[in-house]
């Protein structure tokens, strides 16, 4: 996955620039209304959040214990589990997995580890064709793009895109086809996707969670497309990290209850599906190995930190349907897999402040993410946390610290901060009291670039009150 | 149960209004007094906040134990804006976590503290304001007041009993205006992209004035309607509760003011 959240200002700049993703981003999906009628639904929505907090700060502090119970389980239950510490390891381990079976096409539901392990271009350079089956992934797959949110990863198409983007990679359909309406697109990519699932020799998804107590790994979906993917082949590889752990199958009822009202605003989703090891003598169907790769990538040594509390994500995407910033600008700005709020708190965890600094930055702390967030996360928080560590390791722009450091001067000490403050409020005054605003300032081009800045009214609050009280 | 008047209040008047508009800062004065309050101004400068939110934790330790030790005498702490009182109610006792001495007279400094609106009715118990103000207003919601204090119906109910004023909703006065202090220099295209849908929200209201409870808010939208040439005056809304809201709007001259008025 290439990174390009240094670059995250010009990319910003470009998304902005981007009329058909703007054009995009202003019709939306409709997440926050939906999210906000489904809390209202259901009167005990907040107690929900702060059960899902807590099951999942407990399983977090208690790790070790619940990873050994999934494992023995698991084994249990006839599947294998693997243990990546890098993403290095993840990408070998499922390419060894593929190359026993002898796979050719590896079909694969949504996951968005194997976004971060970059697994679709190594199995491609590894001669093997991973095909994409959410309709989302599928787009962004053929488009070679990134996804551009969680949970809706081709938020930022537009149907006509999308037309066009069939038309140029389903050559083999009659070029006269009417693909005017959403239906027939639709139709189109099931027909393409139905003759790569029978294709397939492994399946790989993600999950969204791991339980302890079973063995079990869950995916959510809307689209089924997760099933086919996990039972007609006869491998099938679940992607996950250590953070997706669970105790029980209760505990999951609870947070599946938060997860798709803060997503979509559903009840639940569509499918919810459980797998527990390979194929059984008496199943009708299903895969005959089932294999769990477990990646840290990271995460472990977040664990009992100031950023511990970013591991209790269910990846539900709330926070960036709420998120101004993403609204204005989408998920590819971000430069990496992960975007909006609980992006600019994971992904310099994972790629390290030094690259993805900008993306804690790029926040106003209006704190609508903490807001919705399912499982409380205070995301604000651990942005500014990113930015005191950014700010002790001098990471921060010589133009950031220096301006700190001049405004810190005065405001240390009173009386000559009320000295500068009144001669500055003086000198503006003078400039700019015809107009009663500047349209150009010195120092000021960020403002006065998009807006006006009010002239001061004359002599500070300050230095009236002390005049008056004379 | 409202506490009795005719207590001591420092008033933190925030850097923004000291420098940019002290009009505000009267307007708090006034209902304040009216409100029974005997209210002083020691000398001060910046609560700490544009440090805080860019990681300098030790300038923003330095500039809040200037805040608590010069407003620490008085029964009340009272400030003109969301921002500024979330970060001393809720950000301040954060800062001096785990320091012994530091944190108790934090957490007891912040719990005195109040926004101004939030002060006048939570605490003083002010329902009703005598003041008269002619025209349509409508209200955004700062950020900080909303979901750092709860402030959200309190302004609304002074206002919906100002004599002659007309309250219509903003629609997504819930979402931010994209100022978010040092944000909007450091991704002023980001930031402008916010704004301009807020303006745009604003001007779709028909109401000849918009008013928040917090400077920097009011300052971002102020220049961008009318950068776009948009006709809404903007004021803070404790110079429509004071009764003080007959000088130019947020960037106006004086003069054109005069020759509307």
């Amino acid at each position: 996955m290439t990174l390009t959240s240094p670059a995250f200002k010009d990319n910003a700049r470009a998304a902005l620039a981007d009329t058909q993703l703007q054009r995009a981003l202003s019709k939306g999906l409709g997440f926050v209304e939906r999210r906000r009628l489904a809390a209202e639904r259901l009167p005990e929505f907040d107690a929900l959040r702060d059960a899902a907090r807590d099951i999942k700060s407990h399983t977090l502090a208690h790790l070790d214990l619940y990873l050994e119970a999934y494992e023995a389980r698991l084994a249990a239950a006839g599947g294998q589990l693997h243990y990546a510490v890098t993403a290095d390891e993840a990408r070998a381990v499922v390419l060894d997995i593929c190359r026993k079976a002898s796979a050719r096409t590896v079909t694969k539901g949504k996951t968005m580890i194997a976004e971060e392990i970059a697994l679709n271009d190594f199995l491609e350079a590894n001669g093997i064709q991973p095909v994409e089956t959410d309709l989302g992934e599928y787009l962004i797959q053929i488009r070679h793009e990134m996804p551009s949110h969680i949970i809706a990863p081709a938020i930022h198409l537009n149907k006509d895109q999308v037309e066009a983007d069939f038309r140029r990679v389903h050559t083999h359909l009659p070029r006269d086809r009417n693909l005017a309406e959403p239906a027939a697109l639709l139709a189109e990519a099931r027909g393409v996707l139905r003759e790569r699932f029978l294709a397939a020799d492994v399946g790989i998804t993600g999950a969204n969670f791991l339980i302890a107590e079973t063995g079990t790994s869950i995916i959510v979906t809307n689209e089924g497309n997760g099933d086919l993917t996990q039972t007609l082949p006869k491998v099938h590889i679940v992607l996950a990290t250590i953070e997706k752990l669970v105790p029980t199958l209760e505990d999951v009822s609870t947070l599946l209850r938060v997860l798709a009202r803060s997503a979509t605003g559903q009840d639940m989703s569509v499918y919810t599906t459980l797998s527990t090891g390979p194929r059984r003598p008496d199943d009708p169907d299903g895969p005959s190995e089932y294999h769990v790769v477990i990646l840290d990538n990271g995460r472990s040594s977040m664990l009992g930190g100031e950023f511990a509390e970013m591991l209790r994500c269910i990846r539900c995407g709330a926070c960036m349907n709420y998120c101004p910033v993403f609204n204005a600008i989408g998920g590819h700005a971000y430069g990496w897999v992960y975007p909006g709020p609980m992006g600019a708190v994971l992904t310099p965890a994972l790629v390290g402040v030094d690259k993805a600094g900008n993306l804690p930055n790029a926040s106003m702390f209006c704190g609508r993410c903490e807001e919705v967030c399912p499982v409380r996360i205070p995301l604000p928080r651990m942005m500014r946390s990113w930015r005191e560590r950014e700010f002790e390791r001098h990471l921060s722009p010589a133009t950031v610290r220096g301006g700190l450091r001049f405004w810190a001067f005065f405001a240390k000490r009173p009386a000559l901060y009320g000295f500068a403050t009144a001669l500055a409020s003086r000198v503006l005054w003078l400039f700019g009291r015809s107009a009663g605003r500047f349209r150009r300032l010195p120092f000021a081009g960020g403002w006065t670039r998009h807006r006006d800045f009010p002239a001061p009214q004359g002599a500070t609050f300050q230095a009236q009150w002390r005049r008056r009280q004379r | 149960m409202p506490e009795t008047p005719g207590k001591r209040v420092g008033l933190l008047v925030t850097c923004l209004v000291d420098l940019v508009r002290p009009a505000i800062g009267f307007a708090a004065v006034k209902l304040l007094e009216d409100a029974g309050c005997t209210v002083e101004v020691p000398r001060q400068s910046c609560c700490g906040q544009p440090a805080f939110n860019s990681g300098d934790r030790a300038t923003a330790r330095e500039l809040a134990e200037q805040v608590i030790a010069t407003f620490e005498p008085y029964d009340y702490v009272v400030v003109p804006s969301g921002s500024c009182g979330g970060q001393v109610r809720v950000h301040y006792p954060e800062l001096f976590h785990g320091d012994p001495n530091w944190h108790p007279r934090a957490q007891r400094f912040a719990a005195k503290t109040y926004e101004l609106i939030s002060f006048l009715t939570d605490v003083l118990g002010v329902t009703k304001v005598a003041a008269r103000f002619a025209g349509t207003a409508t209200y955004h919601d700062s950020c900080s007041s909303l979901r750092e204090l709860g402030v959200r119906a309190q302004p609304r109910r002074l206002l919906t009993g100002v004599e002659g004023l007309t309250l219509t909703e903003l629609p997504d006065a819930d979402v931010c205006c994209g100022f978010g202090g040092t944000f909007c220099v450091k991704y002023p295209d980001i930031s402008n992209a916010i704004v301009s849908k807020k303006a745009d929200a604003v001007a779709a209201t028909g109401a000849d004035t918009l008013l928040a409870g917090d400077l920097g808010c009011l300052m971002n939208i102020a220049g961008k309607l009318q950068r776009l040439d948009r006709r809404v005056a903007v004021r803070h809304v404790a110079e429509v509760l004071a009764g003080m809201a007959d000088g130019p709007a947020i960037g106006e001259p004086e003069r054109a003011h005069e020759a509307a008025t």
